[in-house]
């Protein structure tokens, strides 16, 4: 297990050797930064000071290698366009896209899986059919539309829509489902972290973003549990389970549920990635304040310290979580522990 | 006289089609007394998996049982809802599969599979269930059981893997198990192995088995009756020495041609030329007829239901003709009347 791990980990950071190789050559290819820092009436003597103080002049090999230690201390240089460190840019904007992305996550996972689970026991039935439908809808259907189209319900026709009597009893003013469509609403500070989570407005505003962000992985996700289930339930182990009388929900969850995790797992990881990678479009949608938001701002600025940083960064968590997912089999499947010799009885 | 423990009365299993009804199990009948081992034999196609799957309840859908009744201890089970059946599943009838590396869940410690067995049919503590998981282990014959009750199917080889699973079977004693080719997919040379200790722990225990196969080995040396099936239906049915020492219908005749040793898979009848014909196109009257070399005027035209003869029960029309009491009586005597009918004919024709 040590060795797989640190296997793991010296290939990691390969890629992100690599990635960092990537987000440096941007410095060298796109425009003279010098150029993006300066006014048009900087003479060329400052210029060339401010070349210099960059360590511009420095061959190429010892440039990079700056650039990596400086990255390895969380120093990303400063944005050309706000002339502030772009880790802090970084870290404030952190929080925002996080919480956003591991909502969305949890919505795919917690609503995609038992959903999964249950197209795939009701194969024929009514619900099952619907839930598969509306799944094709929401995988053809673009991020950003959905984003528009929960705003235009939830936000613009709600707000104008008059109060209705509910058989006469009472009044039911449809302003209270209304959500709000752009920001994060109230946040609470906490040190170097801000949350939307705690306050009942933060919570609103997050609700229509991570819909958007998920719903994609949501359907992506119960298809798959579904035709994983499918496969599973014909296995022979299953028919044995029903063989020895174990009751249904044993049989469901515990024997064909499990067996379904690995590619399960394997997927998640993966979309837990496109998703802090694609909040990018549910960003600029939702106005939310997030790295995304600000990804593309630097594209249009040509901001080239923050869009490298925020590469790495997009790479890094990629390589996280497929580390956790690495070790998620192990726990899953006692198949790829090491001991699969007949000594010890633990593995 | 005590019912026998397991009545299966003309039973039918059915796949309803958009071109019809195929009837892949065509009203068979049988018993398998307390402790009795009931050998079943037959082509491939025969009906012999779906015949115990209908019994323990596990019929895939769109297969069903058409029509007939399963009793069990003299109470019906084949109406059973689902939650009533599996109750009675691994309590009173286990069953085994036939491929044991894929019978057993990879992603749980075998011991962890048994207790949970254990554990859904008595109310053992986990501790319990446990010892006895070690116990059961040791009965099947595993090397060093309380080591090795935690290890994962795939630390097992082939042939331990299919005592684990013998062991799933009978945890709970049950009454009956149904083992459907539980070792076709062995190695030939643990084959024998398998059935010993299946034949001596269900002996111990007086569980009674159903015994699927289609090595004729097995059966000659395991089971106390055998029944043949052909087509979905039973051919002949009677105690094992006298269906194959002496066998009655002329499909039993040809399987019997040579009963190769124990661990030698019999799956070729070669000696019957032709093959079992397809759900879709059995023929009328007898459904051995195209292949049968005693076919004679009314084998194409009515079916034969098996009947009495000796110890035996035969579906044959050979058996009706003289109430014949051995097989070459049965054909001589149903060609002393084909004599007879040709001589009519001729003299009808002299006429
Ligand atoms: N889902 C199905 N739809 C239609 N026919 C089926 C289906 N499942 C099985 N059958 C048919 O039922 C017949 C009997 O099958 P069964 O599995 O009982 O044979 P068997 O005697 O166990 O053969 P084998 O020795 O190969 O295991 C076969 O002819 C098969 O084609
Ligand atoms: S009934 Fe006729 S065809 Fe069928 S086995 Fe007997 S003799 Fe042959
Ligand atoms: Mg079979």
């Amino acid at each position: 297990m040590v060795a797989f791990i640190i296997r793991r980990l010296i290939q990691s950071l390969f890629v992100m050797f690599f990635v960092a190789l990537v987000s440096f050559s941007m410095f060298q290819f796109i425009g003279d930064p010098v150029n993006q820092m300066v006014g048009v009436e900087t003479s060329l003597k400052e210029r060339a000071e401010l070349r210099e103080r960059l360590g511009l002049n420095d061959p190429i090999p010892v440039q990079f290698f700056n650039y990596i230690t400086d990255a390895v201390q969380g120093d990303f240089g400063i944005s050309y366009q706000q002339k502030r460190p772009v880790s802090q840019m970084l870290v404030e904007r952190l929080p925002a896209t996080l919480e956003l992305s591991l909502i969305s996550a949890l919505f795919s996972l917690l609503v995609g899986i038992p959903m999964g689970v249950y197209t795939g026991l009701n194969r024929n039935g009514f619900l099952a059919k619907c839930f598969l439908t509306i799944s094709l809808i929401g995988i053809s259907l673009p991020t950003f539309l959905i984003g528009i189209l929960l705003i235009f319900f939830f936000s613009v026709t709600l707000a104008n829509l008059q109060p209705i009597s509910i058989f006469g009893l009472f009044m039911l003013d449809p302003k209270i489902f209304q959500l709000p469509s752009f920001g994060r609403g109230t946040v609470v500070d906490l040190g170097w972290w801000t949350t939307g989570l705690l306050t009942v407005d933060g919570l609103k505003a997050l609700i229509m973003p991570s819909i958007t962000l998920g719903l994609f992985q949501l359907t992506l996700i119960m298809r798959l549990v579904r035709s994983e289930m499918l496969e599973v339930l014909r296995t022979d182990y299953i028919k044995f389970a029903r063989a020895r009388g174990l009751r249904n929900r044993a049989v469901n969850f515990g024997h064909a549920l499990k067996n379904t995790m690995v590619p399960v797992i394997t997927i998640t990881g993966l979309q837990v990635g496109s998703i802090i990678a694609f909040a990018i479009i549910t960003e600029t949608v939702f106005q939310w304040p997030g790295m995304g938001q600000m990804f593309l701002q630097a594209v249009t600025n040509v901001d080239i310290p923050i869009m490298a940083a925020y590469l790495m960064l997009i790479a890094f968590f990629f390589v996280v979580i497929n580390l956790i997912v690495d070790m998620l089999y192990y726990v899953v499947d006692p198949r790829l522990r090491i001991d699969t010799g007949k000594g010890s009885g633990h593995g | 006289m005590a019912d026998p423990l397991l009545q299966v009365r003309n039973l039918v299993v059915e796949f309803p089609t958009r071109r019809g009804t195929l009837t892949a199990v065509d009203n068979i009948s049988f018993d398998i007394a307390e402790g009795e081992v009931l050998g079943v034999v037959g082509e491939s196609g025969a009906g012999k998996s779906l015949t115990g799957a209908a019994i323990i309840g596990l019929l895939e859908p769109p297969g069903q049982v058409g029509a007939g009744e399963i009793l069990l201890e003299g109470r019906r089970i084949d109406n059973l809802p689902y939650e009533q059946m599996r109750r009675i599943r691994g309590k009173q009838i286990g069953a085994i599969f036939q491929d044991p590396l894929t019978s057993l869940n990879p992603l749980y410690s075998v011991g962890r599979q048994l207790t949970e067995t254990i554990m859904t049919h008595t109310d053992m503590t986990p501790t319990k269930a446990r010892e006895r998981a070690i116990e059961l282990l040791t009965e099947v014959g595993i090397p060093a059981p309380a080591r090795r009750v935690d290890q994962y199917p795939h630390q097992f080889s082939g042939g331990m893997r299919q005592r684990v699973v013998i062991a799933l079977a009978l945890a709970v004693n049950p009454r009956l198990v149904v083992a459907d080719e539980p070792t076709t997919a062995l190695d030939v040379s643990i084959q024998a192995q398998i059935i010993a200790l299946l034949k001596k722990l269900c002996r111990d225990h007086g569980t009674a088995v159903m015994l699927v196969t289609h090595d004729m080995g097995v059966i000659a040396e395991t089971a106390d009756r055998v029944a043949v099936m052909y087509a979905g239906r039973i051919a002949e049915i009677g105690p094992v020495r006298e269906v194959i020492k002496n066998a009655k219908h002329p499909y039993t005749h040809g399987l019997m041609g040579s009963i190769p040793a124990v661990g030698h898979d019999a799956e070729r009848l070669e000696q019957i030329p032709g093959s079992m014909p397809r759900l879709t196109d059995i023929p009328q009257g007898c459904a051995f007829n195209p292949r049968c070399p005693q076919a004679h005027g009314r084998c194409f035209r009515d079916r034969p239901e098996p009947l009495p003869v000796e110890d035996s029960r035969v579906a044959c029309w050979l058996y009706d003709e003289a109430n014949a009491l051995s097989y070459e009586d049965a054909k001589r005597a149903v060609a002393a009347k084909e004599q007879v009918s040709e001589a009519q004919l001729e003299e009808q024709a002299n006429v």
